[in-house]
């Protein structure tokens, strides 16, 4: 295994590397360019046996990665943000059409107004598409995803996209050390595809994949079908990581959970910002805090009975929520609240919305939510939710609104 | 843990100085994470880089907030306020800037509370401002007291791989000539500590109030508000107008330029507006009387005195 420094958007490319893709249909868009630039290199020069063709838009490029998919080829795909919302009345589709491939996702917020920076509303528009979602917070874990995701989509209970998400700047364009899977170890763990069951296109045996269907009773079977192929996910998920770790030795699960044993209190949240919550978890224990961090690594299907287990019996959870569904909020921590309702001794939950569309989460404010989460678990009383945001901020819009002509009139005082 | 940020000019090797100093610590064994932050993708603009150094794993991610040594390849930026460049700025940071200017007038100017060091330069990479990003990394390499000459030295061949081979030497030979000269400093970056959960300062947050009406769209309702952005400040190369050899056909100049930063007086001489000419120099060769002339911007505002 060789030691290396690499971006998150040079480990994903080294990831479908690895992966051997036998086809990459690509369209630009920042911050994951990159990843298709290196993957196109690695092809002109020969070194990846692959067919790349740019096509003429994100709808398209899903349409054909998964058209390879169901006959029998392996392929890779890659977008972020307006790109994925573009493409996504054929995610949906492909999916449905139970299409084996990995999608990369590079997060980054969506317009408007725009921003090239990352938050999860993005990938969250893709919640309920059937596609399998698989969170990075490391460059190391975007290429080992890479490789874990590919046997996922194509194990036989499962036949569904995965997505592997990783956050723009905060991953994409960061270079950190990475072991690169060797090779044939590489091989050893991600069989060819496809295996000898799986539909393989011969032009002799024609086959209709995709085929319409009316009616509302042969619809609901399909569609539960996916529902219950996401279920199976999840333990096909940790079955797998436990032969990666075997091979590998580095050990992957639905949760990463980071000093959680005996804490008391513990932060929730996903991506790359979550190992900010690490270095404030190890600053907070320095003061004497019982702390942890636990951090899904698989969304979709959801790790429900996991995430019930990490957290029973805590005084109280802060869900810091990188998105926001407008008219209900922060979209974690609405589904973990859902997956604890009823639970004896669930924690107290607080919610946060922070970092959207790049907007840093200082230290400091990891501090104050500890803060503020002993507060309201001593009173039993959750505190109302909370967007990172300071006054300072507040100044420097009303700055910018000065220059625009748009002072707004406050209308009254809420959230 | 090391935390060092780079502040320069899309152009100037900030993003290549940056990894050449993260592979440099990676050389050493050191767990390593450099990233580039840009906004603007264009030469001219500004955008800075960083590196985090740690012998154990790093877990802080993203800007770095309190650094250790800010390195500004250059020196013009300094007042932007755009460019953040002093943001963090303690007692105990190095601040490092190509610059002609002694160091006491910048930490003056400035009221800078760290150290600063000045590299001149009309040394640092014979005067090339493409080489002044290179000069500092030789430099800042040497300044931490724990890399190697050996380790510098492979991070620049593994780094300038895609130059040819002409640039990649003479880049190389400015790093490391920046590092030999500093052995004769005593000053030593000094690596910190992560913040303290027992003696922070609260944010102080703000609970968001619900406001009315369109002005809470993204929108720009105020007419010709570009003209508070002084893009001037990215201008590597200036267009500067021999009068005398303008035959004031009163169009050429003014139309082509994309910036909309050249008028004609009433004598029907054209006037370039310098807080906002990004210097592209599409005027310079539309011009058919070659009256347009290009200067660097350095040499340019040391001529017309601008720089003090």
């Amino acid at each position: 295994m060789q030691r290396e420094l690499l971006t998150g958007n040079g480990a994903a490319a080294w990831g479908a590397r690895l992966a051997r893709i036998e086809y990459l249909p690509a369209f630009p868009i920042t911050p994951q360019t990159e990843i298709i630039e290196t993957l196109s290199q690695w092809i002109d020069s020969g070194e990846m046996d692959c067919r790349m063709v740019t096509m003429d838009s994100e709808h398209s490029m899903i349409t054909a990665a998964g058209a390879a998919a169901v006959t029998g080829v392996r392929a890779c795909t890659a977008t972020s943000s307006q790109g994925l919302l573009h493409g996504m009345e054929m995610l949906y589709t492909v999916a449905g059409w139970r299409a084996p491939f990995v999608l990369i996702n590079v997060s980054r917020g969506l317009a408007a107004p725009i921003t090239l920076e990352p938050d999860h509303n993005d990938i969250l528009s893709a919640r309920d598409s059937s596609c399998i979602q698989l969170h990075c917070s490391t460059c190391q874990e975007v290429v080992d995803h890479m490789l874990i995701a590919f046997r996922l989509a194509e194990s036989e209970e499962v036949r569904l996209p995965v997505i592997v998400n990783l956050d723009g700047f905060y991953l994409s364009f960061t270079r950190e050390v990475v072991q690169l899977p060797d090779p044939q170890a590489a091989d050893a763990f991600l069989p060819p595809y496809p295996s000898s069951s799986s539909l393989r296109f011969r032009a002799h045996e024609p086959v209709s994949a995709g085929v319409a269907v009316l009616g509302g009773s042969t619809y609901s079977y399909f569609r539960y079908q996916a529902h219950l192929a996401s279920l199976q996910a999840l333990p096909r998920y940790e079955k797998i990581c436990l032969d990666f770790a075997n091979i590998f030795g580095r050990e992957y699960g639905p949760l990463e959970e980071y000093r959680n044993e005996d804490a008391q209190y513990v932060f929730v949240m996903i991506g790359s910002y979550a190992t900010k919550a690490k270095q404030a978890v190890d600053s907070l224990r320095e003061a004497g805090w019982k702390i942890g961090l636990v951090r899904p690594r698989m969304l979709r299907p959801y790790p429900e009975a996991p995430l019930c287990a990490a957290l029973q019996g805590k005084k109280g959870v802060a869900v810091i929520d990188q998105n926001i569904s407008m008219g209900k909020g922060g979209i974690l921590y609405t589904e973990l609240k859902s997956a604890l309702y009823g639970h004896p001794g669930a924690p107290l939950l607080a919610s946060f919305i922070g970092g959207l569309g790049g907007r840093d989460i200082k230290e400091e404010e990891f501090f104050e939510m500890a803060t503020v989460l002993k507060q309201a678990s001593a009173t039993a009383t959750p505190p109302p939710p909370r967007l990172l945001y300071t006054e300072e901020e507040m100044r420097e819009m009303r700055a910018l609104q000065t220059i625009a002509g748009a002072i707004p009139t406050v209308q009254g005082e809420s959230r | 843990m090391y935390r060092i940020r780079f502040h320069g000019r899309g152009g100037q090797g900030v993003k290549t100085a940056s990894r050449i100093l993260g592979r440099a610590f990676f050389k050493e064994g050191y767990d390593v994470q450099d990233a580039p932050r840009y906004g603007a993708e264009r030469r001219g603009a500004p955008i800075f880089a960083y590196v985090r150094a740690s012998r154990t794993p790093i877990h802080e991610r993203g800007i770095i907030q309190r650094p250790d040594c800010i390195v500004v390849v250059d020196d013009t930026l300094m007042p932007v306020p755009a460019a953040a460049i002093l943001q963090g700025c303690e007692q105990k940071t190095l601040v490092l800037i190509i610059s002609d200017l002694p160091a006491e007038k910048w930490t003056h100017r400035l009221q800078i509370q760290g150290k600063v060091l000045c590299l001149p330069k009309s040394v640092a990479g014979k005067g090339s401002p493409l080489l002044w990003g290179m000069a500092c990394v030789g430099a800042v390499t040497r300044l931490l007291g724990v890399l190697s000459r050996e380790a510098l030295t492979d991070a620049l061949r593994q780094e300038l791989v895609t130059l040819d081979s002409a640039a990649a030497e003479q880049s190389s030979s400015t790093a490391l000539q920046y590092f030999d000269k500093m052995a004769a400093t005593q000053i030593v970056i000094q690596e910190s500590s992560p913040a303290a959960a027992t003696t922070y300062t609260s944010p102080r947050w703000l609970d968001m109030p619900m406001e009315i009406g369109p002005q809470t769209a993204p929108a720009i309702y105020a007419g010709a508000t570009s003209e508070k952005l002084a893009t001037g400040l990215w201008r590597t190369q200036r267009p500067i107008i021999d009068y005398t050899v303008c035959n004031r056909c009163w169009w050429l100049c003014s139309t082509f330029c994309p910036e909309g930063a050249i008028h004609v007086d009433s004598e029907g001489f054209p006037q370039i507006d310098y807080t906002h000419c990004k210097g592209c120099l599409v005027c310079l060769v539309q011009c058919p009387t070659h009256a347009i002339q290009a200067l660097p911007e350095q040499e340019a505002s040391r001529l017309s005195g601008e720089e003090k």
